[in-house]
């Protein structure tokens, strides 16, 4: 009998199923399974986001460092370069390479593009290699004096300093104008004149405005949210339509009808003037100005605020604050060391998500903003739009997204990331 | 299911081919696009039988280069600005045109000289001329209303805020203007710093009062609400506003700087023998002079602008609208693409510098 068991079912036998497998694996096939299914289930939302967001997010950011416009044009100008350190002096074999190059040039019609990416870091260029490139055939040896001849710009050693920078088609020199900077003659970085500084500026001013419109939402959102959580259900039903309301119109209905109520001949300053509280040659300047943008980017912004607070808020117990009222606390000591603290997930998720939106908004700011509705993503709108030079702009979105994330990264060192909630 | 999905397949499909044009031209939109339709698109459909679907882009040059690139070019023929379609040419994103196959003006006259000087590029056929004019509104002004370049920049005699639009071209020739340079000698001085400078100096006595527009419909609503008193404009619009909806604006042709919009073909256009033939047909002058009708944009062709008449509402004589008409001429600058494909964007980021420096 004690034979008989053993043989059926060995000590070290591991579990099976009734089919005999073990039943680990077969566990772990049931699992496998499973867990197939699901992320067949995600796959089309996975490929989607790949295709349609990830790749091409990637796609254009690889712009910001990637231009063979020139370099695809000037494979014997490439060649001289390769061959000749920077620094080196500027000789006949230099400007034959060009001659070669600009020959071609004319032949496959390729000299407007390569001129373009030269215009980028010197202006005034592209018609120099159009004129080039159109009169390729009449030059003869010796190269350098001809080509001068033609046009002393060719002499320029900044020129050649930014060919030899745009020779090779991995390049910083986009990241290098993103932060006001230039190559000189030499080929080292220097900052762009005065008059030509602009983009560290907006983004401080971008960076500057976004925080001011967090911290106005807050203030504005905070009590709202603790009214929509603390009132019955039917009532804060009704006032939380009221919130959802602005996210279901336009958002150029919403800017415009800002414009109808802010500006001078608008309908507060009239009713301001009607109520004689402002003279008529006294309006206010609402409009056109920053003020205007905070105002309006406040208004957008503000339920991005309200419902992260809102659902963390809701499920904060009453009693807590009552005790610490019943302890002795007072109502200002109660809410600063009791309630607030409780709220900080919701704090930081909407104070998040309003500074990152705030960051890319460019339609409002240049509708109200006046001269101080330029932004940085106006800029970027203006490089992928009307300048085409779509590395630019692409080196301008890296900047503002590292911004971002390094701000992410901030956020999660001071206040950890897990103590998010945004619903 | 499975036949569900059958039949909704078939119907997707159904529907994209009952949409399919035999033709895609993308334009600009609004009234210009309706002036478009009437001028070229149904006397062109009715002469051949092509269907032509219009597409409206804030400014088609950015789409054409994407679609180029990405080779998955959906539009035949776009409307662009005349620095762009040099541009795009330079940078083999456009078919050529060859002139030779434009048909002759209305007056037998050969399509080469019939057309305005610098109407016809190696990629492009100009269809209209647009000019940014200042116009204000009679009844800030009862005394009598500005009537130079000067004027528009001159706070003492004309006060009130004024309208500009936010960007480089245009303001800087204004300026100089403004500032006593003939417009022949503009796009010189412009080369030069000092002559940059210069334009910049006179753009900062008025600068405190300007309120800046970016879209060309801005101006006319600017000036409607009382914001400004008078503002740099597309002429287009004005008339759109003065004339149609009765506002009481006047245009100020003093100063205008006017420029081409041409009709250029993407590189793999889908249609391109159908595209060659809309863009001859669209620009001849029959067609030239009837899209007079709908908009005050001049023809590009000298033909064409000798056949300008009534608006279409049948009671407005179209020639005192036009930027090209000799009256309208006197003081006028022909914005130069060459200048500014060269120096957009470096002049437009010492613009953008100057409207950030407070």
């Amino acid at each position: 009998m004690a034979e008989m068991t053993a043989s059926r079912v060995p000590p070290t036998a591991l579990l099976t199923t009734s089919d005999g497998r073990p039943l680990k694996a077969a566990l772990a096939r049931a699992q496998r399974r499973s867990k197939q299914r699901a992320f067949l289930l995600v796959l089309p939302l996975l490929l989607f986001i790949i295709l349609t967001f990830v790749m091409p997010i990637f796609q254009m950011l690889g712009r910001s460092v990637h231009n063979d416009t020139f370099s695809r044009a000037v494979p014997n100008l490439v060649t001289w370069f390769a061959a000749n350190p920077a620094g080196s002096e500027i000789d006949e074999g230099a400007y034959a390479a060009l001659v070669a190059d600009l020959k071609v040039m004319k032949v496959e019609k390729s000299g407007g593009n390569a001129g373009t990416r030269i215009n980028y870091d010197v202006p005034g260029t592209l018609s120099l290699f159009k004129g080039a490139v159109r009169g390729a055939d009449e030059l003869s040896p010796p190269y350098k004096e001809a080509l001068l001849a033609e046009d002393a710009k060719w002499g320029d050693p900044t020129l050649w300093a930014v060919m030899r920078s745009a020779s090779s088609a991995y390049t910083t020199d986009f990241y290098v104008a993103a932060v006001d900077r230039r190559r000189d003659e030499t080929g080292s970085v220097v900052r762009v004149p005065e008059d030509r500084q602009i983009y560290v500026k907006l983004f401080v001013r971008t960076f500057m405005l976004s925080a001011a419109i967090t911290v106005i939402c807050l203030l504005l959102a905070f009590p709202v949210a603790h009214l929509l959580a603390t009132l019955p259900l039917s009532k804060s039903n009704l006032l939380m339509i009221l919130v959802l309301l602005p996210f279901w119109t336009s958002l150029l209905v919403r800017t415009t009808s800002w414009i109808v109520l802010l500006q001078s001949q608008g309908v507060l300053n009239d009713v301001l003037v009607g109520l004689g509280i402002i003279g008529d040659d006294g309006r206010l300047a609402m409009i056109n100005n920053r003020t205007g943008t905070i105002i309006a980017m406040t208004h957008i912004l503000l339920p991005f605020m309200i419902l992260p607070l809102y659902s963390v808020m809701r499920t904060i117990p009453p009693s807590y604050v009552r005790a610490a009222r019943s302890l002795g606390a007072s109502s200002w000591t109660a809410f600063r060391r009791i309630y607030l603290p409780q709220t900080l997930p919701g704090i930081g998720a909407g104070a998040l998500l309003v500074f990152i939106l705030a960051v890319g908004y460019y339609i409002t700011p240049a509708l109200v903003g006046g001269a101080d509705g330029q932004l940085i993503s106006n800029l970027i709108a203006f490089h992928m739009n009307k300048s085409l030079n779509w590395s630019m702009a692409a080196a301008l979105a890296a900047l503002l997204l590292a911004a971002v994330l390094i701000l992410y990264w901030l956020y999660d060192r001071l206040v950890g990331i897990d103590n998010l909630k945004l619903g | 299911m499975k036949k569900t999905l059958i039949l909704t397949t078939a119907l997707t499909g159904m529907a994209f081919a009952a949409q399919a044009q035999d033709l895609t031209v993308m334009s600009w939109g609004g009234a210009y696009e309706t002036s478009q339709v009437e001028g070229y698109n149904k006397p062109f459909t009715a002469a051949t039988g092509i269907n032509v679907a219009m597409v409206a882009a804030d400014n088609p040059n950015a789409p054409i280069k994407a679609m180029v690139e990405a080779g998955n070019v959906t539009v035949d023929v776009a409307d662009v600005e005349y620095a762009d379609a040099v541009r795009m040419c330079d940078e083999g994103l456009l078919e050529t045109i060859d002139h030779s196959a434009l048909p002759a003006g209305a007056d037998g006259t050969a399509a080469e000289d019939d057309f305005l000087p610098g109407a016809l590029t190696d990629c492009g056929v100009a269809n209209i001329v647009f000019s940014t004019i200042y116009a204000y509104d009679t009844t800030k002004f009862p005394d009598g209303g500005p009537a130079t370049m000067a004027d528009f920049f001159d706070m003492t005699k004309f006060p009130g805020k004024r309208g500009m639009r936010k960007g480089a071209k245009a303001n800087l020739e204004m300026a100089l203007m403004a500032d006593g340079v003939p417009a022949a000698e503009v796009y010189g001085l412009l080369e030069t710093p000092e002559g940059v400078d210069r334009a910049f100096a006179k753009l900062d006595t008025i600068k405190a009062d300007t309120v800046w527009w970016e879209a060309g419909a801005q101006p006319p609503q600017l000036l409607a609400d009382g914001e400004v008193a008078m503002s740099t404009a597309y002429n287009g619009r004005i008339f759109a506003a003065a004339v149609d909806e009765g506002k009481p604006f006047v245009t100020v042709w003093d100063g205008q700087v006017y420029e081409y919009d041409l009709f250029v073909i993407p590189k793999g256009a889908p249609n391109l023998e159908k595209a060659k033939e809309y863009v001859a047909f669209a620009t001849s002058s029959a067609s030239l002079a009837e899209q007079a009708k709908w908009i005050s944009y001049g023809p590009a062709r000298k033909s064409a602008g000798a056949m300008v008449g009534l608006s279409n509402d049948g009671k407005t004589e179209m020639g005192p609208y036009m930027p090209t008409s000799a009256a309208n001429l006197t003081n006028a600058l022909a914005s130069s693409y060459e200048f500014w494909a060269d120096r957009d964007a470096e002049l437009n980021e010492r613009f953008n510098a100057w409207l950030a420096a407070n």
